[in-house]
């Protein structure tokens, strides 16, 4: 055990000199542990957002690593990567899941002299910056629970240390979803979730933290509260937050709350609601129903969220060589464009570039006008030729960010607030 | 059998109960002596609406399926004289419950909505000219599907329990000059007690329990204290959720031991 670690910190100091030997190591280890690989199967767990069948065929075929997944909703995560560390290789959470799951040491950290596009991964899992200029947005940002001190680190640390606690694969910026057809004007801002004119047809998410940020921005642009960090309210202004909105859903501003995707689609697609909070997937199944629906951006910004892979604590050996292997197969381009073309953004967005159409790139990246049609994966029309995607491109989106989903101090608290808003 | 009850009853109830006491953080617990949960749970006016909201939920469904499962039982057992049609429409009864209740539940979704097929044709009769919203996630079609699911409880002890009255009785009550509503009000419904005392115990512990029904049908707006349970094991706070649990299983403990004064059921049994 001394040995490995010792050959681990080794490589970690070369990459903090850099070097061509370097590229040249890490390079090479897939390909040396590719052929070992073939017979490893890899358990996987996440959000059926990025758990995807097509995922684990791929990587059979390329990798010959065998990837068991199993998808289930947020919570559910959450508490399998802290309850049940015998249960997964690898864990594919979310940035603000890493604050809770990270104490209870079921994950490892990663060395990132072993990830070999780490220099390309966006600068917002690295030092929260988005470009040079950008200012970090409030909440849990994914660089802020991204790294540790050392290999069994156990605080987060705020500069890139070298060991990461998850590699970023999927994130974006989220909005609320409107039926167009059904409002017939302009929505701008967040306050329009709480419009007596949307009476009864108005919906907002049932999982606590990210429902309590979707109510922030919209208190906020009420100009009801400041707060001043949405990310993580004081008590007062959970209070004030909740009963802001009890007050609405007595008024019965909700036709009702949502907790999986497919109740948000199934609210959409059948008019329930015409305006809710909204995951971007479910805005493309409603649109694949041949049923007008906007992914509506906003003037005070999106609240965005990232998920990214750790490593099972009890990950070791040729398993962990292999799960090394899977990651960077999963940034080097093949997933990223799976996904983007799905309308998330990929980690390592310039690789996935090779494995798009020059009209895909220009209409999920860039923002352009689509020259063609654009079809999802799996083979569904998104977009005719022409239209341009809601909200633009990618650092139109990305760098409106005003709000990460996030893990307060004060989250059990907000938890019962909750479960009173619910109840009232 | 002892074995068994043993294995899969008390050590798991016990275990409910010692957890009760323990303490949480967001992502473990800790074994401990300590109040807190029952402290926060009766401290909590969310509590009480919430408790007041399952029983409100039961009594009201307890009601609707005990006149709807004794009327259809009664028809079964004296309306229908053949014994094979009588079986038939018996087995017509369960067919429903070949599906899943999950899939029974979710399918008056879309019969209920703003553009469901019960508003269209609503409207096309010109009986309204607005879509009715309370037909979909309200408390109507909660205690709507609690009915369509629960019903069938109701009717089989009841039509178990009719069948053996012996006829003669009833021919006793009608030659001594007994009006139909007479023998049913003092010769049938006391025969039948057993069978509604045990579809009453069916019903009342199957609408206590449920949080998925409540969740679905009303759209997750109402809340009752399965739903609570289930909000806290998401969250990880099993202690807290272990304390809910143990307050309900006493309500309905309690609710059933009233029950069983009303009616000996081993006696009449």
């Amino acid at each position: 055990m001394t040995t490995i670690s010792k050959v681990r910190y080794s490589r970690r100091s070369l990459l903090k000199t850099g070097g061509a030997a370097l590229a040249a190591t890490t390079l090479s280890a897939p390909m040396v542990w590719g052929q070992e690989s073939r017979n490893i199967t890899l358990r996987q767990f996440g959000t059926g957002v990025s758990n995807l069948n097509e995922v684990a065929a791929k990587v059979k075929e390329d990798l010959g690593i065998t990837l068991e997944m199993t998808a289930l909703d947020t919570d559910s995560v959450t508490q399998r990567a802290a309850t049940q560390p015998n249960s997964f290789d690898i864990a594919d959470i979310e940035y603000f899941v890493a604050k809770k799951v990270w104490p209870t040491g079921n994950l490892q950290a990663m060395d990132a002299s072993k990830i070999t596009n780490y220099d390309k991964i966006v600068g917002i899992f690295r030092d929260g910056k988005l470009t040079p200029e950008s200012t970090i947005a409030q909440g849990t940002a994914p660089h802020t629970v991204g790294f540790v001190e050392g290999p069994n680190g156990t605080d987060f640390v705020d500069n890139e240390s070298g060991w990461m606690t998850l590699i970023p694969t999927i994130y974006n910026a989220d909005t609320l979803g409107i039926r167009p057809d059904l409002i017939g004007r302009p929505i701008e801002s967040w306050t329009e979730l709480l419009n007596p004119e949307f009476k009864g047809k108005a919906s907002i998410l049932d999982i606590s933290s990210i429902g309590i940020m979707d109510m922030a921005m919209v208190c906020e642009a009420m100009g009801e509260i400041q707060y001043g960090d949405k990310g993580n309210m004081t008590r007062e202004e959970i209070d004030k937050t909740i009963a802001i909105f009890t007050e609405a859903k007595k008024n019965g501003q909700f036709r009702a709350f949502w907790k999986t995707f497919d109740e948000s689609v199934n609210l959409m697609a059948s008019g329930e609601v015409v305006i809710q909070s909204m995951w971007s997937p479910a805005i493309t199944a409603v649109r694949s129903r041949g049923i007008p629906c906007v992914y509506q951006p906003l003037k005070e910004g999106y609240r965005s969220w990232g998920g990214g892979i750790g490593l099972s604590a009890s990950l070791s050996g040729m398993e962990l060589d292999a799960a090394y292997d899977y990651i960077n197969w999963y940034l080097s381009g093949w997933v990223g464009g799976f996904l983007m073309r799905q309308g998330y953004y990929s980690a390592v967005p310039e690789t996935s570039k090779d494995f798009m159409t020059e009209n895909e790139w220009g209409y999920w990246f860039e923002g352009k006008e689509a020259t063609d049609v654009i079809t999802s994966p799996f083979g569904d029309p998104l977009a005719q030729a022409g239209e341009v995607r809601d909200g633009g491109s990618f650092h139109d989106r990305m760098g409106a960010v005003a709000c990460w989903n996030s893990v307060m101090d004060e989250n059990q608290y907000m938890v019962r607030k909750w479960n009173e808003f619910i109840a009232a | 059998m002892a074995v068994v009850l043993l294995a899969f009853l008390v050590a798991p109830t016990v275990m409910i109960v010692i957890v009760s006491f323990w303490g949480a953080t967001e992502y473990s617990i800790y074994p401990d002596f300590q109040f807190d949960n029952y402290e926060f749970l009766f401290g909590s006016p969310v509590t009480y609406t919430v408790f007041f909201n399952t029983l409100k939920y039961t009594f009201i469904t307890w009601v609707l399926t005990l006149v709807i499962g004794f009327t259809v039982a009664y028809f079964l057992a004296f309306e229908v004289r053949s014994l094979k049609w009588q079986i038939a429409l018996f087995l017509l009864c369960t067919i429903p419950f070949w599906t899943s209740n999950i899939i029974r539940m979710i399918s008056w979704i879309p019969f209920l909505g703003r553009n469901g097929l019960a508003n269209s044709t609503l409207m096309s009769w010109g009986v309204i000219d607005e879509p009715l919203e309370w037909l979909l996630f309200s408390d109507f079609s909660v205690i709507l599907a609690f009915v369509h699911l629960y019903t069938l409880f109701m009717v089989v002890p009841i039509f178990n329990s009719m069948m053996r009255i012996d006829r003669s009785l009833i021919e006793a009550a009608r030659d001594g000059g007994a009006s139909a509503f007479q023998t049913l009000r003092h010769v049938i419904i006391p025969l039948c007690k057993p069978g509604i005392m045990i579809g009453t115990i069916f019903v009342t512990t199957l609408v206590m329990g449920d949080f998925i029904t409540v969740r679905f049908m009303s759209g997750s707006q109402r809340a009752n204290v399965g739903r609570l349970i289930s909000n806290d094991i998401s969250l990880l706070q099993y202690p807290s959720a272990s304390a809910t649990a143990v307050v309900l299983l006493i309500t309905v403990l309690i609710v059933i031991g009233l029950l069983l004064r009303l009616v000996d059921i081993r006696k009449e049994l």
